[in-house]
């Protein structure tokens, strides 16, 4: 009977069960929010609130309005892509906190890391000559330096945690805004970088499609007509299966997770927690610049350097990306792509209702919130299952036994 | 020197009555990173206040400053409501405290762009008429001065334009800091971020200590809000506070969760911020020569030196760190 019906009382089943609880409660706060606006709302009909609930949940599938003013969906490619696209940078910055999470820490300095990578990629894309250096290697340079400068970011707060114990969260917010006035400060010094053909435009860092440096393609642009995307988004997906071997097939990964689960016993073990710290941090750091590294050498996007107000969103919806997938680097993929799909709601909201793309960010923060108390939910569905039939006494791993107790 | 020690002021006080938010919720045991979407989510409920009654046209130009103290009180209750959702999930649900924080920081700025981008269809909203200065600030000829009288350094910094926020502020941060000291509902409250255990073993409710803590908390952080949007945003409201709320974190701890070691950070921050903000246009001594100018130290230096300052404090001090032993650990019962 234990072999026939695991598929329910499977930890990962629950975890998943807990992430989607998370996601529909979220949703149906943002379409609530949305109706009750249309209610109030003199401007906006009751008819205009149902639309827009409709484009809450499948604003992907939208294709506009038809000649009738009503809203058509079906299958847009554009949507699509950009989708990808979009999902690209979310899918690092939500591994880079996944991984610090696997070692017990709470990466919230992922933004920083995110603008860091942001500089050194966009330096050197911009800086090296083509004419000189090819442009492929230009990029793998690029790519490269993005990812070093996260690390180095993602290193501080690992290093003062690990040897002077301070709280990796307040440290990593100290590192998120000096980054952000590091950023303003080498742009505003760096003349050249700026984007003067366009009138106008104050404050933009020139595309890197200006040194003729841009991700291929790969032919995704034929799939997707007319979106933004490219092949950086295979390179995201390999990188996230490559974090998962790492985190679990090899040794290092394995140390990471001891020290995660149990920093002391991992020491007693043997295992060099102060070193695993540092270089968890700094992993989780060169994933959260390789994600802003990805994003700027499309070569289609400008870059607002004057950054010293406000940290990257990219950076910050990285935790819940990581939150639903309950830390999985596979997850991640999924999870980082269901992200992207409500941004491309909130857009298709903005185009094609009188509401606006905000709606997004709300129904993500309330995904958080919820995520902030999974295990509850996961208890919850614990004691379901018990009630619905009685368990057979089972020899649990450790993880389980303590959810009892904490009962 | 008056323009420096007026600007010094204007950046302090906000920075001053958040990180004694801080102080509260931490004291009482709950990390609370909440503070900057709390000042959000204040400045919006305060600058809408002002605009809704404006609308309304209830208040003229004459009482203005009651209208503020109403905008004030509503972003104060606003705040507190705000925070009851970090206070549920971290005491009641024991949630992770960091992520709950987070949520309700992702969550402050979207709706408050959500609700202002409907009503005003774009990203700023602004006083329905009129402007702060003419409106909120209290100038020396309404004191009865006359308006060539020289006060003195001092007078003129204190007694001539300012915002009635400046003195609410630090008149709560002294009367606050005293009950959080020298009474009994203080003492528990410290107590239960200590020792919860200890402290329930003595009859104190936990819950209700650390809700206490929280509560207050974000009513202050909404007051702190909407001083900083009366005073630095020509009482607007734009979704975000440009980081106010995480360095009043820093502010906290560079104070060491003390409330006068606490007042003297936010002042040397609120310091740097000034010179950051109008470096080039500072005269300090009144003799014509711009010496921050000619020094020449880019304004982002003196932006990132707060935050530079409370690493490198945080890593040489955290052996003797007072922070709370029993901060973001939820209070569990069953646990010894």
């Amino acid at each position: 009977m234990e072999r026939k019906s695991p598929l329910l009382k499977r930890d990962a089943t629950k975890t998943i069960l807990a992430s989607i609880i998370s996601i529909l409660i979220g949703l149906v706060l943002g379409a609530l929010i949305v109706f009750i606006v249309s209610l109030t709302n003199d401007s906006i009909s009751v008819k205009g609130g149902l639309e827009g609930i409709a484009l809450v949940f499948f604003g992907v599938f939208s294709t506009g309005r038809n000649a009738a003013g009503a809203l058509t969906f079906g299958f847009n490619p554009q949507n699509w892509g950009n989708l990808l696209f979009r999902a690209m940078p979310l899918m690092m910055t939500g591994l880079s906190v996944a991984v610090a999470f696997k070692t017990g820490l709470f990466n919230i300095g992922a933004p920083g890391q995110y603008l860091m990578g942001t500089a050194a990629t966009l330096f050197t894309a911009l800086c090296i000559p083509t004419s000189v250096v090819p442009a492929w290697l230009v990029w793998i340079l690029a790519l490269l330096a993005g990812m070093l400068a996260g690390a180095v970011w993602g290193a501080i707060p690992g290093i003062l945690k690990a040897t002077r114990n301070i709280n990796e969260v307040l440290a990593c917010i100290m590192t998120n805004w000096i980054a952000a006035n590091l950023v303003t400060m080498v742009f505003d010094m760096a003349e050249f970088m700026k984007n003067a053909e366009e009138a106008g435009k104050v404050a933009y860092v020139k595309k890197t499609i200006a040194n003729g440096v841009a991700t291929s393609k790969m032919g995704l642009d034929v799939i997707f007509p007319g979106s933004q995307v490219n092949g950086g988004i295979l390179v995201a997906i390999l990188i996230a299966i490559g974090v998962y071997i790492l985190m679990t097939k090899t040794t290092l990964g394995y140390e990471l997770r001891a020290c995660g689960a149990n920093r002391h016993a991992a020491r007693y073990a043997g295992i060099n927690d102060k070193r695993n710290i540092v270089l968890s941090m700094a992993i989780a750091g060169a994933l959260a610049g390789c994600g802003a590294a990805l994003y700027w050498l499309s070569g289609n996007t400008e870059f607002y350097w004057s950054t010293y107000q406000t940290l990257p969103t990219e950076g910050f919806n990285g935790i819940p990306v990581a939150l639903l997938a309950a830390n999985h680097p596979v997850g991640v993929i999924f999870t980082s792509m269901f992200m992207s799909l409500l941004n491309i709601s909130g857009l298709q909201l903005k185009t094609l209702t009188a509401y606006n793309e905000y709606i997004t960010d709300i129904i993500i923060s309330a995904i958080v919130y919820m995520s902030s108390f999974s295990l509850i939910i996961k208890m919850w569905l614990n004691g379901r299952k018990k009630k619905a039939a009685a368990p057979p006494p089972k020899a649990d791993d450790g993880q389980d036994t303590g959810k009892e107790n904490a009962q | 020197m008056t323009f420096l020690l007026q600007q010094t002021l204007i950046y302090a006080i906000p920075l001053l009555i958040v990180a004694l938010a801080g102080i509260f919720a931490e004291r009482s045991g709950v990390i609370n990173l909440a503070l900057e979407g709390i000042m959000i989510m204040g400045a919006f409920i305060g600058v809408f206040t002002v605009y809704l009654f404006q609308e309304a046209g209830i208040f003229d130009q004459d009482s203005g400053q009651l209208l503020m103290l109403i905008a004030l009180g509503t972003s104060a209750f606003f705040g507190a409501l705000f925070s009851l959702l970090l206070a549920f999930a971290a005491i009641n649900l024991r949630a992770d405290q960091t992520i709950g924080g987070t949520a309700l920081n992702l969550m402050a700025p979207a709706l408050v762009l959500f609700l202002i981008n409907l009503i005003t269809s774009q990203n700023t909203m602004n006083m329905y008429t009129g402007d702060a200065a003419s409106w909120f600030m209290i100038k020396k000829t309404d004191l009865g001065f006359a308006r060539t009288q020289d006060l003195g350094v001092l007078g003129e910094t204190f007694l001539h334009k300012f915002y009635l926020t400046t003195y609410i502020c630090i008149i709560l941060y002294v009367v606050l800091s005293i009950i959080l000291y020298k009474t009994r509902f203080g003492l528990r409250l410290r107590a239960c971020g200590e020792n919860p255990q200890a402290a329930d073993s003595l009859g104190i409710n936990v819950y209700k200590m650390r809700y206490a803590g929280v509560t207050i908390s974000g009513a202050l952080a909404g007051i702190g809000g909407f001083t900083f949007a009366l005073t630095t945003a020509n009482c607007a409201s734009t979704g975000e506070v440009a980081g106010f709320g995480f360095l009043a974190l820093a502010v906290m701890i560079f104070g060491n969760w003390k409330p006068l070691n606490t007042a003297l950070a936010a002042f040397l921050f609120g310091f740097c911020k000034c010179i950051a903000a109008g470096y080039s246009t500072i005269d300090i001594n009144g003799d014509g020569v711009y010496l921050l100018k000619e020094i020449g130290i880019d304004p982002n230096i003196y932006r990132m030196l707060p935050f530079i300052i409370t690493l490198v404090v945080l890593a040489f001090t955290s052996k003797k760190s007072r922070a709370p032993k029993a901060e973001g650990v939820p209070y569990d019962k069953g646990t010894r």
